[in-house]
């Protein structure tokens, strides 16, 4: 197919995934995109959310963490810390992570040190759950 | 000369040693394949970072950033990352060393130091030597890139508020089983990037950014600071169990040889009963022979 757009996906534990899809969705900091095959270069930093994408007209989710995406016009190349795909996610531990983020926000103060890292686990938390579901 | 009984015991205890430096050989052996296939499964990710990272260094004028200041170094940070667990012939002894030699150095320099412990055998060594402000043990059996996050996360931001002005990283660097360099680098402030390195033509592409690129750096900066940490910690745990594996491999073939001569040392001994059993038994058939 020539509207195929090459995918990988690269943690610093393994190449998570490598292949031709048909559009993939990144959670960009500035808001989700789509990409298409033929889209304009462009380099955009990733943040915790769900990134699917469709390949063989099936759709795969995947929970990510921060990293960045670099799309050319047949190619994106996503490097994240983590990436998690939807039927591997252990949803007793994000529920757990959950409840420990939410209990222990409620005891700090906002300007503490630990609120800001605490708002990021709840985050990645909350996607964990909401892409397991999928 | 020491009882066959003696010996023979003797012969079972270090038979049983054997057998459990043998085990430990193993067991150290896989988990060393192990870490090997993390550090090969890490390369990509590092590769494709510092290509994107040196291009975009190109393009911003990186100096501004907190973490590339340079300032007078008074107050220093250290981390120092050694294994947890010991058995390992050097490994430990070797990095501890060089960490001490530094540390004198920087002191002896009049510099205030401090010193971030990684390992358990490190934080027990300098645990009344040093000033330890930070430690994490127990963690190289099974870890991933939340704790060089959580590291690197101790460390950025007292550099950036100004609590200190140097910090340096002494891990072991993996060259092959046997062989593991200590090596010290300076983490903060960061070696300025993408000044000598020739970028492709075809790479050269024309991004556009999102958001802009200070704020893109400033992100890839702290990525950077992760997986420099990540891969020490990668090559610590893989030149533990590589070290562990030639140490273990060592102690079973000297208790080889030890089997060996006391197993010489044994027959000695029970030749040496039978032969004073033989004399006992034609001395006293002579004696009645005479009678």
């Amino acid at each position: 197919m020539a509207d195929e757009l090459m995918l990988e996906i690269v943690t610093p534990e393994k190449m998570t995934f490598s292949g031709k899809v048909e559009e993939v969705t990144i959670p960009g900091t500035e808001g989700e995109f789509g990409v298409l095959r033929g889209h304009e270069a462009f380099l955009s930093s990733v943040d915790i959310g769900e990134l699917n994408f469709i390949q063989d007209n099936k759709k795969a989710h995947y929970s990510v963490n921060t990293g960045y995406a670099e799309v050319t016009a047949n190619k994106v190349t996503i490097l994240i810390e983590t990436a998690e795909r939807s039927d591997h996610i252990d949803k007793d531990r994000a529920l757990k992570a959950k409840d420990n983020a939410e209990a222990r926000l409620a005891q700090i103060a906002k300007d503490d040190v630990e609120y800001e890292k605490m708002r990021a686990a709840l985050a990645r938390a909350i996607v964990r759950l909401s892409v397991s579901e999928k | 000369m020491a009882s066959l009984k003696d010996i023979k015991r003797k012969v079972s205890a270090v038979q049983k040693t054997k057998q459990i430096t043998r085990a430990m050989n193993m067991v150290a052996a896989s988990k060393f394949k192990s870490s090997q296939v993390r550090m090969e499964n890490f390369r990509p990710y590092a590769g494709k970072f510092m290509d994107v990272l040196n291009s975009l260094a190109l393009r911003v004028n990186t100096m501004s950033h907190p973490l590339l200041a340079v300032r007078d170094p008074k107050k220093i940070r250290v981390v120092c990352m050694t294994s947890d667990r010991g058995l390992c012939g050097g490994f430990n002894t070797n990095l501890i060393k060089a960490t001490e030699r530094f540390l004198k150095d920087k002191s002896s320099e009049g510099k205030e130091i401090s010193l971030l412990s990684v390992g358990r055998k490190g934080r027990d060594y300098f645990r009344k030597k040093a000033n330890i402000i930070g430690q994490w043990v127990d963690i190289l059996s099974k870890f991933d890139m939340t704790l060089s996050v959580s590291i690197s996360d101790d460390v950025i931001a007292p550099f950036i508020k100004e609590e200190y002005d140097e910090l340096y990283l002494i891990y072991n660097q993996f060259v092959n089983v046997s062989v593991q360099r200590p090596t010290i680098i300076r983490l903060f402030p960061l070696p300025s990037i993408g000044q000598d390195v020739d970028v492709d033509a075809d790479k050269k592409l024309d991004y556009s950014y999102e958001p802009s690129e200070e704020i893109l750096l400033k992100k890839l900066l702290t990525m950077y600071v992760h997986v420099l940490v990540f891969r020490a910690l990668l090559e610590t745990s893989a030149g533990e169990n590589g070290a562990r594996m030639a140490a273990m491999d060592n102690a079973t073939s000297n208790c080889e040889d030890i089997i060996k001569s006391l197993t010489l040392k044994m027959n000695k001994a029970r030749q040496a009963a039978i032969t004073a059993e033989l004399m006992d038994i034609v001395g006293g058939t002579e004696a009645l022979a005479k009678g």
